[in-house]
């Protein structure tokens, strides 16, 4: 099946198999490996991607279900030069260790800050239920992501 | 975990998809959101021929609120309830309950049909279907068939829909603002499916009285259903708390409830006391 | 007895003791981490591994006629084509405390003939994508014929339902720890208390599944393995061994790995067949673990029940301790599946001054997943009995928990203190260990006073607002640093760039990092100008790897070890530019200079020939952190919901080499812990057939479960055991949590005479235990 899509800014345009889902689909068709499969039954977050500046799971959604549809990754919310606002407090507050969910976690808190800057903590760690992880055991991204909140609020988004 | 494969069709109107589900009988599974579906797929529970995904299909996301009562088109997702303000004033149980659906994530793409089709005994939005005494509008090529809630779940993951037939919204009754209701769940995480929970409303008659009891029951282990004979013992008397109690605990008693891993049949009961007596307890505060 | 091998030396410390941010996380954060399953080759084929259905069977035909058929097929291997090359199914060996006795119940590393768990592998099928396997794999038809399950201790000790044919049976070891006269001291003591306590199984649960990637050079005759992880050395020369290939012919090369805990890294029958299938077929091939198989096939672990007795004096001076365990090992003891039952034996006693010890553990084998370690093997298990019963004994003897815990933990003046002696122990020196520095008291008091202990007393066991609520503490300790020896090459080449190879491996704890801040300090350079490669075989003949929580003392005194021995390299050649003695040049920087005037740039003297020096560490003596815990519980009566309303660890881990990593350990165990005290249960029915095949069933902590958790790391007494004088410290925050909990609990609902002792304590037990005894 022919699928068109916008990932990070670019036009991806492939023949793919319908049962072929979007992680597996910018993981290996694309060579965007940041997005991390994990659970493949939509539990563990570390899938996650912004569709429409959504945040899903891509694990669960088909690669031609994204047709004509706009994907952000971890990699287009990152750029070569500098780490992001959002990057640099994860690792100040040692926000990740094996880093395996910490992309999950990163387009996760970007699409919340995105919309809800002023969110508070309770908030916070409402949203980051649906992300898991192993080591760090939260502490420190909850407070990676309420420290990141000066610069979305800075930014002016809604 | 990859599942097996499949054909994808994106239709672009209704008739087409009921004619896709009228030609394929039974060998095709229609995708929405996808967040029911697929873990499905990938455990390989279903094989399917075919998907038909309803995302190219216009008008089956919206919300309608008037003095007949609320429709919620089937593609309506979690995040759609979640930030209509209307739908707050209009129907505050269905919000209440809603707001304790899975993810973030999991909300942007999880969808109200979806739900419905999938019926899990321990979702929430079945058991708000049926406490609400919702109406199912299910489209196929014979034409419309309306469904009472409490008709169209069978049992666990079962409901009366047929092959040929697609969900494309349910009606709630209008809900009158001064109505009293509450929602209580019990989970082992946030966003976890209910252990057990409960959707209460009633209306106070002028004399104090509670008219129209309605109590749904989440997680039962078969599917959401009402506690008919509680409300019957609480409807036309004024509430208390330990009335409430007794009227429940005995219904309860009555009523064999599923056990597994996380909930014995005992501990379920239980459970199940005590989310309902939490929602009544919410539905008796004095409404602001 | 300890021996101190150095004293720390008084360093000019700009890096080490730093909340340094970590190297690792420019990538991570970037997406650009490089997992098993995120390397890029050409051609590469997928496996998919037929996995066993039922869990106690004799296989009696495997037909794959119509799955080979399927297009995208490549092949289908089973035992026979194994045997066909090998001549027999090899064994995975024991890798710690092997002993004999256990020779006939290696797991072969395809099922043949017999299988014994549910996840066993099977059939391999080779295709061109995962998903063709996946489809093969369902129109491969087995023949299994059922034999009865053994799927717990109590029926395997029947040995009714036996899982090998050796006459030993279901149990063929026991492990012993022996001290003092425990007969003697139980038969006089003014107050015993004995108790039935039960653990629950687990899962490691990593984030990252496992992942195999394998490559046969053909011209070279040389196989590549990625996916390495935690012991990649010992694996190489395992893996050589079966292939009948020379040790220098296989590589096995590290990656990113996401999180171990002591699981992932072991030598698992994927890590046997999939090479295999490269080198048989001659062709690149990979497996990603899917995490159903996770859930079925990785290392499992807790599963036990002890039935333990403490001894105390009037005063609630611990006299002894006694009593009997059996440890769940599912099918096969694995390479390290004794570690658990034999640290359950030994270091029960913690971090408490006991003098008279007789405990002994049976291995039980059981149609389930085979076990292995997870953080904190034996020694989650062995506080939570320990703690339960001191904390029983304080409420019998009308002692204050932390009265009774201050009179009974180790102070200097009991330094070294020697654990019992475990037997059997087949290699001398891994029977006896002793704690070897510190002030026990000092982390209690500390924990005591920052968790306001005192001051919420008057909540102890109260209802309020429809919840009890509770206090529990517990002291422990944490050994680490596990021998036998690390090594650490440094290379300086023309270009200037300093190069560390380490056989320390990443587990995700940052070690890149702290092997850096080491390294700079001793050279005096920025941690830009040192590049640490680590875990890979390619890098040195000879590491150990990242277990036991050792990397950091082992590998990061290797790293001084090597640093001392290139900064004598330097003084050679600079003593000949600058015509001095070697004594007299100063190395700093980048510069040697001499004391008689003068000075040359590393770089110059690199410019003919580079300089690589080995550097070591070896050591038989295990280092001990140690700490203390306090939980502050509500339980809910009607819905038995226990809510962790605040907890805080304290750990003094010898010295920090970098804090913000350390405490990071100690969060990050600590909600693992509670996740193993509350949520996590592996679950199988009678027939073996695991209940809790997915995420949703399988309950991991979230971000919303333990929100109020504090950690304070203190530094008051480095080890003497180690160049850095730093003790290990990545499993602390776990060992205590069961412990603390458990006390808290028993607080919060003493009123209704409830004891806790079997975990999880999930809201079902806790009901149970509060409306059904």
């Amino acid at each position: 099946m022919q699928v068109k899509m916008t990932v990070n800014g670019k036009l991806f345009e492939s023949d793919l198999a319908p049962r072929i889902n979007l992680a597996d689909c910018l993981r290996h068709e694309m060579d965007l490996t940041g997005t991390h499969v994990a659970c493949e039954h939509g539990v563990c977050g570390a899938c996650t991607v912004l569709v429409n500046g959504d945040a899903v799971r891509s694990c669960l959604m088909l690669a031609v279900q994204a047709n004509g549809q706009s994907v952000v990754t971890v990699e287009g919310l990152s750029s070569d030069a500098e780490l992001s606002a959002l990057q640099a407090s994860f690792r100040k507050h040692n926000a990740l260790q094996c880093g395996f969910c910490t992309p999950g976690f990163i387009t996760t808190a970007h699409a919340l800050l995105t919309q809800e800057p002023n969110c508070d903590e309770d908030r916070i760690r409402e949203v980051l239920s649906g992300n898991l992880c192993r080591c760090t055991g939260y502490v420190p991204i909850v407070q990676a992501v309420l420290d990141a909140r000066v610069a979305y609020q800075q930014m002016g988004v809604k | 975990m990859k599942s097996t494969d499949f054909d994808y069709i994106c239709p672009s109107s209704l008739e087409e998809v009921i004619q896709i589900l009228d030609q394929y009988q039974g060998e095709v599974k229609i995708i929405s959101g996808g967040q029911s579906l697929m873990p499905i797929l990938n455990y390989r529970l279903a094989s399917p021929q075919l998907l038909v995904d309803l995302q190219g299909v216009a008008d089956l996301n919206k919300v309608s609120i008037s003095s007949e009562g609320t429709t919620l088109g089937a593609r309506v997702r979690w995040v759609d309830i979640e930030n209509h303000d209307g739908l707050r004033v209009s129907q505050p149980l269905l919000c209440a309950a809603i707001d304790h659906v899975a993810h973030y994530q999991i909300r942007n793409r999880g969808s109200v049909g979806g739900s419905l089709v999938h019926a899990d005994p321990a979702a929430e939005m079945p058991g708000l279907a049926v406490a609400l005494e919702g109406i199912l509008n299910l489209h196929g090529p014979q034409g419309v068939r309306r469904v009472h809630a409490a008709d169209f779940f069978l049992g666990q993951l079962s409901t009366s829909i047929e092959t040929n037939e697609i969900l494309v919204s349910i009606e709630l009754p209008f809900w009158p603002q001064d109505r009293r209701w509450g929602f209580a769940e019990f989970s082992r995480r946030k966003g976890d499916f209910a252990l057990a929970g409960a959707a209460v409303w009633f209306d106070l008659a002028s004399d104090g009285h509670a008219m129209n009891v309605h109590i749904g029951l989440i997680g039962t282990g078969e599917k959401p259903m009402r506690l008919l004979s509680a409300e019957s013992g609480l409807n036309g008397r004024t509430l208390t708390e330990s009335m409430i109690e007794s009227v429940v605990h005995q219904s309860l008693s009555a009523m064999s409830f599923q056990g597994d891993i996380h909930a014995s049949e005992k501990y379920r009961r239980a459970l199940m006391l005590e989310m309902v007596s939490k929602a009544f307890a919410q539905a008796m505060r004095p409404i602001n | 007895m300890a021996q101190p091998i150095l004293k720390p030396v008084e360093r000019q410390s700009k890096n080490v003791g730093s909340p340094k941010e970590r190297i690792e996380d420019l990538r991570f954060l970037r997406g650009k981490g490089i997992y098993v399953d995120d390397v890029k080759k050409q051609d590469v084929l997928h496996v998919s591994i037929l996995r066993s259905p039922i869990a106690h069977g004799l296989i009696k035909n495997i037909q794959t006629d119509e799955a080979k058929k399927l297009s995208g097929v490549v092949a289908i291997l089973t035992a026979k084509d194994i045997i066909d090359r090998c001549g027999s199914v090899p064994l995975i060996p024991i890798r710690l405390h092997h002993n004999p006795i256990l020779d006939s119940y290696k797991q072969p590393v395809i099922a043949n003939e017999k299988v014994r768990f549910v996840g066993e592998a099977i059939a391999l099928v080779v295709a061109k994508t995962p998903a063709i396997a996946e489809d093969a794999m369902g129109l491969i038809e087995l023949d299994i014929e059922s034999l009865e399950v053994a799927s717990d201790i109590e029926t395997a000790l029947k040995n009714e339902v036996k899982l090998f044919s050796d006459p030993k049976g279901n149990s063929p070891l026991t492990y012993r720890s022996k001290k003092g006269n425990a007969q003697l001291v139980f038969d006089n003591a003014a107050y015993t208390r004995k108790e039935k306590f039960v653990i629950q199984r687990i899962s490691a649960m990593t984030m990252e599944t496992r992942g195999v990637l394998a490559e046969w050079k053909a011209e070279s005759q040389e196989l590549f393995v990625f996916g390495a992880a935690k012991v990649p050395f010992w694996n190489r020369a395992a893996l050589a061994q079966m292939l009948n290939l020379d040790k220098n012919s296989v590589q096995l090369i590290e990656n990113d790995v996401g999180g171990s805990f002591g699981a992932r890294g072991e030598f698992y029958t994927e890590d046997f067949l999939i090479p295999f299938i490269a080198k048989t077929l001659g062709v690149t091939v990979k497996w990603i673990e899917d995490r159903l198989e996770h859930l079925t096939s990785m290392n499992q672990a807790r599963d036990c029940d002890a039935e333990v007795e403490i001894a105390c004096d009037r005063e609630g001076r611990i006299l002894g301790f006694r009593g009997h365990m059996h440890y769940d090992l599912g099918a096969y003891p694995r390479t390290n599946g004794l570690v658990a039952p034999r640290n359950i034996t030994q270091f029960l006693t913690g971090p408490y001054k006991v003098d008279n010890v007789d405990l002994s553990c049976d291995i039980v084998f059981t149609n389930k997943t085979p076990s292995g370690t997870l953080r904190a093997p034996g020694r989650f298990e062995s506080n939570f009995f320990c703690e339960r019963l001191l904390e029983l004994a304080a409420k019998d003897l009308g002692l204050d928990p932390v009265e009774i815990r201050r009179k009974n933990v180790l102070t200097p003046k009991d330094m070294p203190f020697p654990f019992p002696t475990i037997s059997p122990s087949l290699i001398e020196h891994t029977a006896d260990t002793e704690c070897d520095s510190g002030d026990y008291r000092e982390t209690l008091e500390r924990c005591v006073k920052d968790f306001k202990w005192q001051e919420l007393q008057h909540l102890q066991g109260q209802l309020v607002d429809g919840v009890y609520h509770g206090l529990g503490l517990s002291c422990f300790i944490e050994g680490g640093s596990a021998g036998p020896r690390e090594n650490a090459k440094l290379r300086l080449e023309k270009d200037g760039l300093i190069t560390f190879s380490v056989g320390s491996t990443s587990v995700g704890q940052g070690v890149e990092t702290v092997l850096t801040q080491i390294a700079a300090d001793e050279l005096d350079l920025d941690m830009t100008q040192i590049v640490m490669l680590h875990g890979s075989t390619t890098l040195l003949n000879e590491g150990w790897g990242s277990y036991h929580s050792r990397s950091t003392v082992m590998g990061g005194s290797a790293v001084t070890n090597a640093t001392d021995l290139f900064k004598e390299e330097i003084r050679v050649r600079a003593s000949a530019v600058l015509r001095c003695d070697p004594s007299q040049i100063h190395v700093s920087a980048g510069v040697a200079s001499s004391s008689q005037g003068g000075s040359v740039t590393w770089n110059e003297l690199v410019s003919s020939s580079p300089i690589e020096v080995m550097g070591t560490f070896a050591s038989h003596h295990h280092t001990y952190a140690y700490g203390c815990a306090a939980a502050h519980v509500s339980v809910d009566p009607k819905t038995g919901r226990i809510k962790v309303l605040d907890y805080l660890v304290v750990e003094d881990v010898g010295r920090a080499i970098n804090p913000l990593t350390v405490h990071g350990q100690l969060v990050g165990g600590t909600v693992q812990g509670m996740s193993g005290t509350l949520l996590e249960h592996i679950v199988h029915d009678e027939q073996g057939q695991l209940l809790t095949g997915s995420l949703a069933d399988y309950l991991i902590a979230t971000a919303t479960d333990f929100p109020s958790i504090r950690a304070v790391v203190l530094e008051q007494y480095p080890s003497p055991l180690n160049p850095l004088g730093a003790k290990g410290a990545g499993e602390g925050g776990t060992i205590c949590v069961g412990g603390a909990i458990g006390n808290a609990v028993a607080n919060a609902l003493s009123s209704l005479n409830i004891e806790p002792t079997t975990l999880p304590l999930s809201p079902l037990r806790v009901w149970e235990m509060i409306h059904e005894t």
